[in-house]
């Protein structure tokens, strides 16, 4: 009885476990990969452009309207303490420091992750990875590393348009509807920013952009069964890119600004 | 392509430019996924320039065994020598290398979606850098030429073929390489009687030209019979008979000749469950 309770119990944890560590191989093959020749640079720009330049869009009018919602409640939160002036100070470490990087990383994963996890098992449950294999091509050279390198590199670009545009946004509604003068905004901005603020928020990118791409390549490649496991797949690959977002969200956080 | 006509292209063809070296040899080759056991010590001898059928069941390992060959999956036990090496004892590299000389049909194609016809026709070369991208082009359009489709096919992607120009397709890019050794998985299923007709010619054609050694795998038996010089049968993840392609149906094996004829009384019974 006790046993079967134990037994019970440890299952799900040794899954878990072997999962981690399955995971955690595949990122090791795919990063010696993208250190070791031959490179597929056709491939790493294919997917380099698939998430910089498609996920603008999405990524710029996500940073848009949140910097204007942030400074609009900010604004009528700190009206209860006399605190109005700080509508710039806040708007903009936000920004940078969180919302850009996180906001960003989520829905880049749900575009980009399950658009990677889908073909990926798509190309698993119909052969293409093994034939990739007959035809004297490695899959995780040609497949993972290029989608996981093109990522890690697309994000911080894609982060840093995202703080632009996030604190153009708060701008836009501080001046237009606030009543804050346009000068003093900006100097007010500028002023409270530092450079560590920025580069917190671009090393969260990175990492944010290795996590989406390296769940979406391991939900796909891993995948089995037909369309039913291509769906699993997709779903398993944004809503664990997710979850990682926001937990390694934390764990960086903590390495910059921990006192 | 008729039948009569194909086995007539494999007679009076003149000799192929070259005759490769490499058989394959399976000795004792066992693989289980979890409790349920797949190859249970499969011995199988494919002679250097034969092209060897091997007939079976749905389920009864031909795909693994095909695998296993291939490195795609590793078998628990036995040897897999290719070219007289035990391939499942090679260096990575040695092996990678042995393997490059070999070419894959799969069942259903396999076609990369997101490549044009011509750069999956030419994949496996400009992957080896033994082409530029321009002479792919070209290549891609003299062996499309060689399975009977339009150089102009080379520029549409393999969506927009149909079943049989995707088989075609699959066939070119398999051969392009020019293999010594073939594998052909199911290279009929889903084709309509003439194009599967058409297939099976243009492998037997292909394959004589190419000088190499072919198994193919199939529960097909007039395909079996139009590529197939030997055959074997592969029962419960065992080869349970072999011999000339062309007495299929007269073996005096029950077994196999059950399942020639396709009857439903005989030594083999359908497991509806395992």
């Amino acid at each position: 009885m006790f046993a079967a309770f134990l037994a019970a119990l440890g299952r799900p944890v040794i899954g878990a476990c072997r999962s981690a560590g399955n995971l955690g191989l595949f990122a090791l093959e795919a990063i010696s990969h993208i250190l070791r020749p031959p490179f597929y640079g056709r491939q790493l720009m294919r997917h380099f452009i698939e998430v910089a330049y498609f996920s603008l869009p999405v990524v710029a009018l996500t940073a848009l309207f949140t910097g204007m919602v942030l400074a609009l409640q900010s604004y009528t939160g700190f009206a209860r303490f006399n605190a109005q002036s700080a509508v710039a100070n806040v708007v903009i470490l936000s920004v940078t420091r969180e919302l850009g990087p996180v906001l960003a990383g989520l829905m880049v994963a749900g575009r980009i992750g399950a658009s990677m996890a889908a073909e990926l098992g798509t190309m698993r449950v119909t052969d293409q990875i093994d034939a990739l294999t007959t035809l004297s091509t490695n899959p995780m050279k040609y497949l993972v590393a290029p989608r996981v390198l093109a990522a890690t590199l697309a994000m911080p670009l894609l982060v840093l348009v995202a703080d632009v545009l996030g604190a153009m946004g708060g701008f836009l509604i501080g001046t237009i509807k606030l009543g804050f003068v346009p000068a003093s905004y900006l100097k007010t901005t500028w002023d409270v920013l530092e450079t560590e603020d920025v580069v917190s928020g671009l090393v969260k990118a990175a990492v944010f952009g290795f996590i989406i791409a390296l769940m979406g390549c391991y939900s796909g490649y891993r995948s089995k069964g037909g369309a039913q496991g291509v769906g699993l797949a997709t779903t398993s690959a944004v809503v664990m890119a997710s979850i990682l977002i926001l937990a390694l969200d934390y764990v960086v956080t903590e390495a910059f600004f921990a006192q | 392509m008729s039948e009569t006509q194909s086995s007539a292209t494999q007679s009076a063809a003149p000799k192929p430019a070259r005759a490769t070296k490499l058989g394959v040899k399976l000795i004792g080759v066992r693989k289980s996924f979890g409790s349920k056991t797949v190859l249970d010590g499969v011995n199988l001898d494919v002679a250097p320039n034969t092209s060897m059928v091997v007939l079976g069941g749905s389920g009864s390992g031909k795909s693994v065994m095909l695998k296993c060959i291939l490195g795609l999956i590793e078998p628990d036990e036995g040897v897999i020598e290719i070219g007289g090496q035990d391939v499942l004892k090679m260096r990575p590299r040695d092996r990678a290398a042995l393997m490059d000389r070999m070419g894959m049909l799969f069942q259903n194609g396999a076609l990369f979606d997101s490549l044009p016809v011509w750069e999956n026709v030419c994949f496996k070369l400009l992957a080896q850098k033994r082409i530029t991208r321009r002479a792919a082009r070209d290549k891609a359009a003299e062996v499309l030429a060689q399975v009977g489709l339009a150089a102009s096919v080379g520029d549409l992607s393999p969506a927009e073929l149909s079943g049989g120009m995707q088989k075609r397709v699959a066939l070119a890019r398999a051969v392009a390489a020019e293999p010594e050794i073939v594998f052909f998985d199911e290279p009929t299923t889903g084709l309509d009687p003439i194009m599967g007709a058409v297939i099976d010619g243009l492998i037997v054609d292909c394959v004589h030209q190419l000088g190499a050694t072919a198994i193919s795998i199939t529960h097909d038996m007039i395909s079996a019979r139009r590529i197939g010089q030997q055959a074997a049968m592969i029962h419960k993840g065992r080869i349970i008979w072999t011999g000339d392609a062309a007495t299929l149906g007269e073996t005096g094996n029950a077994m196999v000749d059950q399942f020639a004829h396709g009857e439903r009384e005989g030594p083999i019974t359908m497991e509806l469950r395992r």
